[in-house]
């Protein structure tokens, strides 16, 4: 007994699971965040319909526009794969080259929603024009402030390595923000699938 | 510190403070205060947390007090003019904010942060720097809900805030936001804490305890962290959007502009109550530990206990809707809810019988703790019995808003959660501090407690069916009624019982005083206990174990210091808690690392209520708020939880007697 449990812990060894401690919390924050969702979609659903003297979902969703970003974020969950595939075979430059396509594609998601949103804003629907307004705002906001946040993360990882600075094991940091990436775009799909295509 | 030194042996001077790291990590070295104030403020020891986190509560439980005290005096005779009806409504949201959300969780979570490693045989959490900023972040949210006080009053929506009253025609001062902001925070302390503590009981259980090997203090708390961590989020939405409406112009839960008026009520409800089952499951996790120990009797039925436990988690989360039986749901879904709340009363009950049990037969030692344990079995039995009562949607809708469900609750939360963690205080406060609190003062503490509280939520229980609405800032002898169902009778019975119990709690804080000026040093295992945490010196060393022990029975502890005679099939004593600690520190574990103190949990914490109050007054200031996270967590990334042995001072002696972090 050398070494100690916090010790092991730390690198990801002899957890009384065999799930690394960093793993394992990722995992069940992401859990939460189910609820999180779960909360807003529930009030989007309820109030969707709910348009008053504003326009109607139907009337300002562009659902082919929608289906390519969305095709984009759905492609950079691809790109984070291979990601996390360079960085567990210890290939920096791989890792930080899907990085980075990863954290462009997310962006050019993120670009789509703002200008989806202005348009949107410019056929008359505000964030308080309506119940259906405020909801849609709040919901597909927050997905994607979470995707924003995930371009960050990814961006910032990239320089990391790039200065080696990665604290701890560098293939879990990066399997990591994986997680969060895949869940941010499984959240699309279902958003995705219950606000734009499922007619009001 | 990060590096452990070897023990000092007994009587010798302690040795001076380990070799620290010299490394700098973007752009603030690392602390390395192992004395004063700074060693308090950027420490990521589990036990340093808690013992903050009790000393936050316990200011806040003070606070909360004063604020039910002033509501009692203001109902203690007719036509009062103690508070106007304005603050009135301002004094029962913030008394009940107050001690749900900053006494009984956070002491809950102070009882976690220092038992839960220690009973599991870990060295600390899981994240020690998120255990750091769930207190800083708690402290945070607590600032941001009070300082509506002094910034133009409180909120006054009533605790669970439904519409009309939440928006800005009922409540037009900036208390609400103050509330929902203060609250987002401290939630976001409860789910960081979530994670960590179950990612720890989990991951970091000493070798040989497998899940039923473990304390039911462990357990139940286990089982709190999972519902804080699947309910903070929808009461997170729920504040979020109601921030939104406040802050931004949107009309969530405004009727008038086509809201729906039940939204809030499910989303607040969904989280409100698996919420009273995060209030008072560790202190049942306590008085499962406590019973046990002062019966000399190990628990009784104890997979009964830990499964009712978790049965009680997954029920918890069907039952929401019982609060809800007045707002014309419809019979089906009132069936429903009805049927589900009544099944709930089974792992309760379960519960019950098994605290029963395990005192039946057993050599009862009444201390103090174990006077607080029993209570707790008799008070929340009383207030578990009207909880069914209101299970029962006729007999609720004439109960709803009036003072029977203050009664109801007040037994569950004052004799159920505070009685519990009162238990806690006695039992485990020689383990925190090395010094016993004073057990006739104890009892006199327990006695006015119970005799305060049943005196002022006793009588609520006749006033409320009688007729007297929850939240009434003022009642008149005209309209009082006669004979024993005189409410102004029973009002001032109930102010007097508040003032006992007062007289209670303050017997308490002169306890704690008293102790912490005595000189005497209480003995290593005052009470013959059964659990890991008593196998180490009190209060713990940093490391908390020197040889981490490995387990091969429930109530490991007991077995080592007892065994079963073959032949008479005795139980003999065979070793005590001195010889025990001691042949640990003789076979302890070389090269110990701890994790490091950080300045980056306090500093992310610190951004979060300059949001809030970017948000309630101006957004610039909410974007200099986000700044500082931003920065912190860029700061917090780059820095090693753990520095490694290359960034600290070589040997402090030439001799090599003393190399880095020896330890055995």
């Amino acid at each position: 007994m050398v070494d100690t449990a916090v010790h092991h812990a730390e690198y990801g060894h002899h957890t009384s699971t065999g799930l690394s401690n960093n793993k394992l919390g990722m995992w069940l924050f992401l859990g939460s965040e189910c609820l999180l969702f779960g909360g807003l979609i529930s009030t989007y659903m309820i109030y969707r319909g709910r348009v008053g003297e504003g326009p109607r979902p139907g009337n300002v969703f562009d659902i082919p526009f929608t289906s390519v970003s969305s095709f984009v974020l759905l492609m950079s969950s691809l790109t984070m794969v291979l990601a996390v595939a360079a960085a567990q075979k210890r290939d920096d430059r791989g890792t930080t080259l899907w990085l980075t396509v990863t954290g462009l594609l997310g962006a050019t998601f993120v670009g789509g929603q703002v200008y989806e949103f202005t348009a949107m804003y410019n056929e008359g629907l505000g964030f308080t024009t309506s119940l259906f307004g405020s909801a849609f705002y709040t919901l597909t906001g927050f997905h994607g402030v979470h995707v924003t946040v995930g371009v960050i993360m990814l961006l910032s990882l990239v320089g990391i390595i790039k200065r080696s600075r990665v604290p701890g094991d560098k293939a879990e940091v990066v399997e990591l923000v994986g997680l969060y990436w895949h869940f941010v775009d499984i959240v699309w799909i279902i958003i995705f699938t219950l606000v734009y295509l499922i007619p009001t | 510190m990060a590096i452990i030194e070897r023990p000092a042996p007994v009587g010798a001077p302690a040795l001076p403070a380990p070799v620290t790291p010299t490394r700098t990590y973007g752009a603030l070295r690392r602390p390395v205060a192992t004395t004063g104030w700074k060693s308090w403020v950027f420490t990521v020891d589990h036990k340093k947390l808690g013992i903050m986190y009790g000393a936050v509560a316990m200011f806040f439980f003070i606070v909360g007090g004063i604020e039910a005290v002033l509501i009692r005096l203001q109902l203690a005779a007719p036509d009062n003019k103690v508070l106007t009806a304005d603050v009135y409504n301002q004094m029962f949201t913030m008394h009940a904010t107050t001690m749900v959300f900053l006494f009984v969780m956070p002491m809950a979570a102070a009882f976690a942060n220092y038992f839960v490693p220690l009973q599991i045989g870990a060295r600390d959490v899981a994240f020690p720097r998120i255990n750091a900023f769930g207190f800083w972040t708690l402290v945070g949210g607590g600032i941001i809900v009070n300082l509506s006080w002094f910034l133009g009053g409180a909120a006054d929506g009533g605790w669970f805030m439904y519409a009309p009253n939440s928006g800005p025609v009922f409540s037009p001062s900036n208390g609400v936001d103050f509330w929902a902001l203060g609250l987002q925070i401290t939630g976001i302390a409860s789910l960081t804490g979530a994670v960590n503590l179950i990612v720890t009981v989990l991951n970091m259980r000493a070798p040989g305890m497998s899940l039923m090997k473990m304390p039911v203090f462990t357990w139940l708390q286990l089982v709190v962290q999972f519902l804080l961590l699947f309910a903070i989020p929808v009461i997170t939405v729920a504040l979020f959007l109601l921030s939104f409406q406040r802050s931004f112009g949107a009309t969530f839960f405004d009727v008038s502009a086509g809201a729906d008026p039940l939204l809030w009520q499910h989303l607040f409800w969904i989280f409100g109550h698996p919420e009273v089952y995060i209030l008072v499951l560790p202190s049942f996790g306590i008085i499962s530990e406590v019973l046990p120990v002062f019966s000399k009797k190990p628990l009784f039925g104890y997979p009964f206990v830990v499964f009712s436990g978790a049965a009680i988690g997954f029920v918890g989360w069907g039952v929401w809707a019982h609060h809800m039986f007045a707002s014309g749901l419809g019979p089906v879904s009132v069936a429903v809810f009805s049927i589900a709340t009544m099944a709930i009363a089974v792992p309760t009950g379960v519960k019950i019988i098994n605290w029963t049990m395990t005192i039946w037969g057993g050599k009862l030692n009444f201390t103090a703790a174990m006077h607080f344990a029993i209570g707790l079995v008799v008070l929340f039995t009383i207030g578990g019995l009207s909880g069914v009562t209101h299970a029962v949607a006729p007999s609720d809708t004439q109960q709803t808003d009036t003072y029977y469900i203050v009664a109801h609750f007040h037994y569950v939360l004052f004799g159920g959660a505070i009685f519990g963690l009162f238990a806690g205080f006695y039992y485990w406060w020689p383990k925190v501090f090395g010094k016993q609190l004073n057990e006739r003062l104890g009892k006199a503490n327990f006695w006015l407690m119970v005799i305060g509280m049943n005196l002022t939520f006793g009588p609520m229980h006749m006033i409320g069916l009688q007729g007297q609405p929850r939240r009434m800032y003022i009642w008149t002898e005209a309209r009082a009624g006669e004979g024993l169902f005189n409410l102004g009778f029973w009002n001032r019975v109930a102010s007097i019982g508040s003032l006992i119990l007062t007289v209670g709690v303050l017997l308490f804080l002169i306890n704690v005083w008293k102790t912490a000026r005595s000189k005497q040093v209480a003995p290593l295992d005052p009470w013959d206990a059964r659990t890991l945490e008593w196998m180490t010196t009190s209060p713990p060393k940093e490391h908390n174990f020197d040889a981490i022990p490995t387990v091969r029975h429930l109530d490991e502890f007991f077995h080592r210091k007892y065994a079963q005679d073959s032949v008479t099939h005795e139980i003999k004593q065979v070793s005590t808690a001195e010889d025990i600690v001691r042949d640990q520190e003789a076979n302890a574990d070389k090269h110990i690392h701890m994790p490091s103190p950080s300045y980056w949990p306090i500093i992310l914490a610190s951004g979060l209520p300059v949001i809030a109050l970017g948000v309630i007054y101006a957004i610039p200031v909410a974007i200099v708020g986000a700044v500082i996270v931003v920065l912190a967590l860029f700061g917090w990334s780059l820095e090693p939880s753990t520095a490694p042995e290359t960034d600290f001072d070589p040997p402090a002696s030439e001799d090599g007697t003393k190399e880095l972090a020896p330890l055995g």
